[in-house]
């Protein structure tokens, strides 16, 4: 870690832009200020530059246009060798003809390290490979694989580690038991860790900062919980989490400044939306509701919550899943939304399929969206 | 009789096994066996008439033989390094490179596998002798003959093992500082090397023991296969059989030898 006194090392990508020669355009103009020791986050669907964009800060592919910096020093056309930059690679790319001491010393041998020994006699310790070190890779499992390759990258002390969907070939249970691993490891040593990934849940356990990309462009940036709550795009509201969108007239406007409402009507309920949360200046949109956000009531009883509602939605499907149920509703106008209930046991069963049922929500948690979105983007195949 | 037939009938796959095998080892147990035949004073070569070690204390009797094997190792050792280094620098050039014209180019290597070789021997007799080589063919021409069809070979099997490789491998090691010439000498090489040994000696096998396109453009030069084929019409001398014998043992040892590494792999595999 750095002291106080010492400039900032932070990674800069300044419209950074990749076109194939087959006329694909993979990165489109990207503009990114990766802080010095933070958890970064490069999360979007296969295909969306992500990827790209890891192996241009690498040096392993050809920058179009743009520039890449850390802090002052520009690395835009430096050879991937000569880059203060290491990388874990999507299937480690383990050297299969070395031992894993002699895969983890390569890089040390090369930049000509003299103490490379204890050094990896240290990060072997570190990482929980000692038993390991006169192995070959492919007597290792995955998990121990997926360590020899951070390992072998951490060695040389980069300034910025990136590390292409480390934890794809794992399963389940190890990807959960390495992401706290990984997290651990990096508040350890501090150093920037620029991770990409297409699993959503990966990026917000492990990251501090996560951007969002689709299509070669950054739709959003920000902390978890800022892209969950308040997401400005249909693609980040449907690619993390899901969302239901409703298509909404915006019929008014109120207060001023942090106070500031606007005011939306959808299908006769008229939901206020605070300025912070509405990301259209169209007089139309789709006002953007988190599944768990929905509380249903059977017709006839009381609503438990204040807010908005809806009344005469039918249960037409539900998914028990243990701590909660998935319910499907269909609405008066026809549309389907999803509803998320934990199982508290408050209501002392499940709610009966064609059951007709009231719906509300609180609208500070309702977020504005601009309608000439393609409200489906960012959806998952089903 | 019944109790036979049901043993065969339970070891079917191992008799079938067996036999298959004794079929094809029986040229070489055959010709190990008359390597040790005292043919002398007999007419009629292709019968045991007595055991001696006389062919094995003296294989160089026959008149040319050891000279035209010696022309044979020379020929193949040349033809298999030149073949080998040109095959592996088209093979990278083929994987690696993407350029104009690249799968004309890949079918045009193939070609002369599917070409008979009595059809090439006589084509390049032909040109040789349209270069003005008709006078002086020998040695010079049969190498260039070698090099030609050992080229295809080579390609075929490094391109193999060098399409199955990784090509992260390589992006892995220039991200931990290794230039190109390292990563090359350190990664790419030591992971294709068995492709090309294998190319290796598939090329020195094919070069040793070619006889139709040698025969076409050889002038007086004898190669081994030559002096077999010539002696053939008068009566094989026995100390062919101890040639043949001496090879078919050094190849057995180097199969084995890889063998016994492949197994010494898997072992540590196993040991997880």
């Amino acid at each position: 870690m750095s002291s106080d006194s010492e400039p900032r090392r932070d990674l800069r990508l300044s419209g950074l832009h990749k076109r194939y020669s087959n006329g694909f355009t993979a990165v489109k103009s990207l503009d990114l200020v990766i802080p010095q020791g933070s958890f970064f986050a490069l999360l979007g669907p296969s295909g969306c530059g992500k990827t790209t964009t890891l192996r241009m800060v690498a040096g392993l592919e050809e920058v179009t246009a743009g520039t890449i910096k850390i802090g002052d020093q520009d690395i835009t056309g430096e050879k991937p060798f000569r880059r203060p930059v290491n990388t874990v690679f999507q299937n480690y790319a383990l050297f299969p003809h070395l031992t894993i001491a002699e895969n983890i010393e390569f890089g040390p041998k090369r930049r000509g390290v003299k103490e490379s020994a204890s050094q990896v006699k240290e990060i072997l310790e570190l990482t929980e490979l000692t038993e390991q070190a006169g192995k070959k890779p492919a007597q290792l499992s995955g998990g121990q694989q997926q360590r020899v390759a951070l390992a072998r990258a951490l060695i040389n002390r980069p300034e910025v580690l990136l590390l292409d969907e480390p934890l794809g070939a794992l399963d389940l249970k190890l990807r959960r038991s390495m992401q706290g691993e990984l997290k651990r490891i990096q508040e350890e040593v501090g150093l920037t860790f620029v991770h990409v990934t297409h699993d959503q849940e990966e990026a917000m356990t492990m990251a501090d900062t996560v951007a969002v990309m689709n299509q070669g462009e950054i739709e959003q940036l920000g902390s978890p919980y800022e892209l969950y709550t308040n997401p400005q795009t249909t693609f980040v509201a449907n690619f993390l989490g899901r969302s239901n969108l409703i298509k909404g007239t915006v019929v008014g406007r109120e207060g001023s400044g942090a106070d500031a409402v606007v005011k939306v009507d959808m299908y006769g309920t008229v939901v206020s939306i605070k300025q912070g949360r509405v990301h259209t200046d169209s007089t139309e949109g789709w006002i953007g509701i988190r599944p768990e956000k929905l509380l249903i009531q059977p017709e006839g009883t009381s609503l438990a919550d204040p807010g908005n509602h809806f009344s005469s939605a039918v249960v037409i499907g539900a998914s028990y899943l243990g701590v909660s149920t998935e319910y499907v509703l269909k609405m008066p106008w026809g549309q389907e939304l999803m509803c998320f209930e934990q199982n508290r046991g408050v209501r002392g069963g499940l709610v009966e399929l064609g059951t007709k049922v009231d719906v509300s929500w609180r609208q500070e948690y309702v977020f504005l969206l601009d309608s000439s979105q393609d409200a489906q983007a960012g959806r998952e195949e089903e | 009789m019944h109790r036979a037939g049901n043993w065969i009938g339970k070891h079917l796959m191992i008799t079938l096994g067996i036999l298959v095998l004794i079929y094809m080892y029986i040229p070489n147990f055959v010709v190990a066996l008359m390597s040790f035949n005292d043919s002398s004073g007999s007419r009629n070569l292709y019968q045991f008439q007595a055991f001696t070690w006389d062919n094995w204390l003296n294989p160089c009797e026959p008149n040319g033989m050891c000279e035209s094997l010696r022309v044979s190792v020379e020929i193949a050792l040349v033809a298999t390094i030149v073949a080998t280094i040109l095959g592996t620098l088209a093979s990278f050039a083929l994987v690696r490179h993407r350029f104009e014209g690249r799968s004309t180019m890949n079918l045009l290597i193939f070609l002369p596998m599917a070409t008979p070789e009595i059809v090439m021997g006589s084509s390049l007799l032909a040109l040789f002798v349209a270069a003005g080589m008709g006078g002086s063919l020998g040695f010079v021409t049969i190498l260039i003959a070698h090099i030609l069809f050992c080229l295809s070979f080579v390609v075929v099997t490094v391109r193999t093992r060098l399409a199955g490789l990784d090509s992260n491998l390589e992006k892995a090691a220039m991200d931990l500082y290794a230039n190109e010439w390292q990563t090359f000498w350190r990664i790419t090489f030591p992971l294709v090397f068995p492709g090309i040994l294998a190319a290796a000696l598939l090329a020195f096998s094919l070069s040793f023991d070619d006889f139709i396109i040698t025969n076409l453009n050889s002038g007086t030069t004898v190669t081994f296969p030559m002096f077999v084929w010539g002696s053939a019409q008068r009566g094989i001398p026995m100390q062919v059989n101890v040639i043949g014998t001496a090879m078919f043992l050094i190849s057995l040892v180097i199969v084995a030898a890889g063998e016994i590494g492949a197994r010494r792999r898997a072992k540590m595999l196993a040991q997880r």
